[in-house]
């Protein structure tokens, strides 16, 4: 069983206060959507949980079994999907599939790359560099990285960004496939993304 | 327990080879290093001419072409994972240590690299002497692995910067003075026809120096990557 705790954290840059007082716990089958208009800091907040930014105040705590989760490893139990993180252009799909799985420590197979990518619709074109995809093809190839390691917690920022159709319901699948053995956090404005999860978090 | 089973080694391999295959595709980091260091040294050996210049000026001289050269492009393997945007899923990935000596490497290829079309080149250029090849040799290696183990955390710490291409000579410069102080002073023995022997301290120096600048790299790197 994993948790998730978020304590009276805060951010500020420099004099402008983002957020604070921010408290939430979650645990393995729970799912949460932060909303929240334009600059309510809902991708900060989401950087502050990843790490990615120091809080200004308060405490992320990431827990398997009441243990408290060191830095490297929470990393290796989490995946990020958003529109402003980017995966390598100059290689191929299957590239950049092979080199996050070893380098996140596992070894993952020809077949299960083959299924990732046939999860994400993007089957037949795992030889082709990124640099030649589409932006919706892109934000499903960041699936397919995202689910290569099985992820603990799964962290979502504007989930169907550039999808069609098509694209949008594979996520609303691999939240649904998700939504039971993980930790889902979505930071979003769209009705149909904060409907995907059990409650919400509304920034001011 | 994590979730990894491959050990470090693998790991910092795997950075490597992403790079080094990029690079192979993009020549971004090497076109860089290269014209640079055949333009200066194209303008210095027809400037100066060979006219027999000696020891002093020849070792400053290619020091200073191998110091500007590995400026132009050892900030690229970060500054690339910053501009492109990848640097926030490695940074979510991979392991802190496994991406500094995965970049470590990497920037030893591109320097031993240039190094070995420069050399040959500043000798033919130059007309320096010859006879002492393997003690320079020796000098050079060490050089090579001191410019790469001091620059590569600079070049991750600049990276961060908006300014970053200035940024990156002028913040390397007081790290790598004593450096190149010691080598162009052991290069300049070398080039007087002195034997290895007599350049020991300076070796024992370049040894002690590669050792403590990647220790200490590998020791902060992890909190230059990640803030």
């Amino acid at each position: 069983m994993y948790s998730l705790k978020v304590e009276d954290v805060g951010k500020r840059f420099g004099e402008r206060k983002v957020f604070s007082k921010i408290n939430f716990e979650l645990f393995t089958g729970d799912s949460i959507a932060i909303v929240g208009s334009n600059g309510s800091g809902k991708s900060t907040l989401l950087k502050v949980i990843l790490a990615l930014l120091t809080p200004s105040k308060g405490v992320v705590q990431y827990i398997e079994d009441q243990t408290v989760l060191s830095d490297d490893i929470f990393r290796s139990y989490i995946s990020f999907v958003s529109p402003y993180l980017n995966l390598y252009d100059h290689l191929t799909a299957e590239e950049n599939l092979i080199f996050f799985s070893t380098v996140a420590g596992f070894h993952v197979t020809g077949k299960e790359i083959n299924a990732l990518l046939e999860k994400v619709g993007l089957e037949g074109r795992g030889m082709d560099y990124v640099m030649g995809y589409s932006s919706g093809m892109k934000q499903r190839l960041k699936y397919a990285v995202a689910l290569l390691k099985k992820p603990e917690f799964l962290f979502l920022d504007e989930p169907t960004s550039n999808l069609d159709d098509d694209g949008k319901k594979i996520v609303f699948d691999i939240v649904e496939e998700y939504r039971s053995s993980s930790i889902i956090l979505i930071a979003t404005n769209e009705k149909e993304e904060y409907d995907l999860a059990k409650d919400i978090v509304r920034l001011t | 327990m994590p979730k990894t089973s491959s050990g470090l080694l693998s790991r910092s391999l795997a950075v490597y080879f992403k790079d080094l295959r990029m690079e192979l595709r993009t020549k971004n980091a090497l076109n860089a290093i290269l014209m640079f260091g055949v333009t200066t040294l194209t303008v210095v050996s027809f400037s100066l001419g060979q006219s027999g210049l000696s020891p002093k000026l020849l070792s400053a001289l290619f020091w200073i072409i191998m110091f500007f050269s590995a400026m132009s492009g050892l900030a690229q393997t970060f500054i690339r994972e910053e501009e492109t945007g990848t640097s926030l899923i490695l940074n979510l990935t991979a392991e802190p240590n496994s991406i500094y000596i995965g970049k470590l490497l990497f920037n030893l290829t591109l320097l031993i690299t240039m190094t070995s079309i420069i050399t040959p080149m500043f000798f033919i250029f130059t007309d320096a002497p010859t006879e002492n090849i393997l003690p320079f040799v020796v000098i050079l290696t060490l050089g090579v692995f001191g410019l790469v183990s001091a620059t590569t955390l600079v070049a991750a710490i600049i990276s961060k910067a908006s300014v970053k291409g200035a940024l990156f000579a002028v913040v390397s410069f007081p790290i790598l003075m004593v450096l190149l102080m010691v080598l162009v002073g052991a290069t300049e023995k070398i080039l007087d026809n002195n034997s290895l022997s007599s350049v020991s301290s300076e070796i024992q120096f370049l040894i002690a120096y590669v050792v403590v600048m990647t220790t200490i790299s590998l020791l902060l790197f992890k909190f230059v990557w990640r803030e």
